[in-house]
């Protein structure tokens, strides 16, 4: 078993993930350091928001997960997430027919501080919109209430997937201050096809190919690698 | 113009009933994706409850009390012992609930007998008051008040409360509940207790409005809950309340201007249609 490295926060080794037939992770190791942002990268498929759900344990998996030393792999779902984890899913998932408001007061978890000025801060147009539906909510603003609800709490860890899907180009400007911001103040792990937002937040990478990590390091590394970007990546990345 | 202020009285306290009994059910399974054939016996048990202790004190008020504790004690029990382990697991769920439901109902059988008992109520539950000429039976009212109440007080839990937040949350969502540190297996069993003890209050008014507790009685009311569930939108609280009324009011109207047994026909005409035309009910919202 590969040993975690120093300053690890988060610690992954032989995840496996089978959702009906198919063995969609097999056997996924890596680290994240504490602080800074590490990217979850790899082609449409590659298992990058699997591994999101099975560190978080909303699809069966197997394999350890360990977070700042405790093995969390054998938690609920809601305890791992109790252990300071935050999650903004792909699609946002914000609660359609509760109002602004109501999500994050959903979201406040018991036991920890609410950084209402924080989310506010950084978002706020939330704080114009707190009576509003969330379901009648544009994209953009659906993203930003998605990641509040991350932020509002004390967490450790956020795992953020594709933030900036499906986003005009200025949201996502908006979107990669803002997680800048985050950055500054929890470690964050973050799943994105979008590589100008990749290159300007992540300090490591991992790339996962068919449910296998294929190639990890610094984030500048790889980026900076047209032929290693073309090769796990299928894109080219233009110089920043 | 009394028979139609008759009709639609009675027809609104039979929706009561049908709300008391479809409001759980949704909510049950909205949260839980569990079709709870096993409500029946609540409302069964619930009858029964509130006819042993009439019996022995002499209270209705008392005894729809006691009615109301036992159907959500039993549905707390039901959820931690039983249906826990099975959550996801459809077939065995409705194996389940279908089987407590015959036992349940066989059981009261084989204690009390298989004809109806009278159900002693006060009274002035029998008399009528006469509105614009129509004789109204006063315990429609004690059933239509009741019925209100209920929603009142749900539809501010709902809205006003934690728990209620976290339902409503988790009939949308329910892995996103629990991704937000929410441990949802507490909602489960409080929504139980709630929808146990609204079949049993629906089962011992039941009795109020009959005369009588009958051991088929939460199976009969059980189908057109089901009905009301459907049509209202599976999960939709205010849906329940919605179809309920139109569901009360078309068996009645039916019944009387058409011919017999058009009531119930027409119900599951107006259930056709809407699964034609809006599968996901008339509050509920379609699967994304």
């Amino acid at each position: 078993m590969t040993k975690a490295t120093e300053g690890t926060m988060l610690s992954v080794r032989g995840l496996h993930v089978h959702l009906g037939e198919s063995h969609v992770l097999q056997g996924v190791s890596f680290d994240v350091r504490a602080g800074g942002v590490t990217a979850l990268l790899g082609r449409n498929g590659a298992g990058k928001t699997t591994t999101m759900r099975g560190l978080l344990g909303l699809v069966p998996r197997r394999g350890e997960v360990i977070l700042d030393g405790e093995d969390i792999s054998r938690l609920p779902t809601h305890e791992v997430v109790r252990r300071g984890i935050g999650y903004v899913p792909e699609n946002r998932e914000v609660f359609a027919g509760l109002t602004v408001q109501e999500n994050l007061r959903l979201a406040e978890r018991p036991g920890s501080r609410h950084h209402y000025d924080l989310v506010y801060e950084l978002f706020p147009r939330l704080k114009e919109r707190l009576k509003q539906r969330a379901g009648t909510m544009s994209g953009g603003e659906q993203q930003m209430l998605a990641l509040a609800r991350a932020l509002l709490n004390d967490n450790r860890l956020l795992l953020i997937d594709e933030p900036s899907q499906g986003l005009a180009p200025y949201l996502v400007a908006e979107l990669t201050e803002a997680l800048a911001r985050a950055a500054e103040l929890v470690t964050i792990v973050l799943v994105e096809q979008n590589l100008r937002m990749v290159q300007r937040l992540a300090r490591d990478a991992v790339v996962l190919d068919q449910g296998r990590v294929v190639w990890s390091g610094g984030a500048a590394d790889l980026l900076g690698d047209g032929e290693l970007t073309r090769q796990y990546l299928g894109v080219g990345v233009a110089k920043a | 113009m009394s028979t139609f202020i008759l009709l639609t009285v009675t027809g609104l306290g039979l929706a009561a009933l049908y709300f008391l009994v479809a409001s759980g059910l949704s909510l049950i399974y909205g949260l839980m994706d569990v079709l709870n054939f096993a409500h029946g016996a609540f409302l069964t048990l619930g009858a029964y409850t509130a006819w042993v202790v009439v019996d022995a004190t002499g209270s209705l008020l008392l005894g729809v009390a006691v009615a109301i504790a036992v159907g959500a004690v039993l549905a707390v029990l039901m959820e931690t012992a039983l249906l826990r382990r099975m959550y996801g697991s459809h077939v065995p769920q409705v194996l389940l609930t279908v089987g407590l439901l015959l036992a349940i109902t066989a059981l009261i059988r084989s204690i009390f007998g298989t004809d109806a008992l009278q159900l002693a109520t006060p009274e002035w539950m029998n008399e009528v008051t006469e509105i614009l000429g129509a004789p109204i039976p006063n315990n429609r009212f004690v059933l239509i008040v009741t019925a209100v109440l209920v929603y009142l007080a749900m539809s501010a839990f709902l809205a006003k409360t934690r728990y209620g937040l976290i339902i409503r949350a988790g009939v949308e969502n329910r892995a996103m509940v629990t991704a937000l540190g929410i441990d949802v297996r507490r909602a489960f069993t409080l929504v139980f207790a709630i929808g146990g003890a609204l079949a049993a209050l629906a089962g011992a008014l039941a009795g109020v409005i009959n005369n009588a507790v009958s051991p088929e009685q939460g199976m009969s009311l059980l189908i057109f809950a089901f009905i009301v569930v459907i049509i209202g939108g599976l999960g939709s609280f205010r849906g329940s309340a919605l179809a309920a009324v139109l569901v009360g009011l078309l068996q009645q109207y039916a019944n009387f201007y058409g011919a017999v047994g058009a009531g119930d026909l027409i119900v599951v005409l107006m259930l056709a249609a809407i699964l034609l035309v809006r599968p996901q009910g008339l509050l509920g919202r379609a699967a994304s």
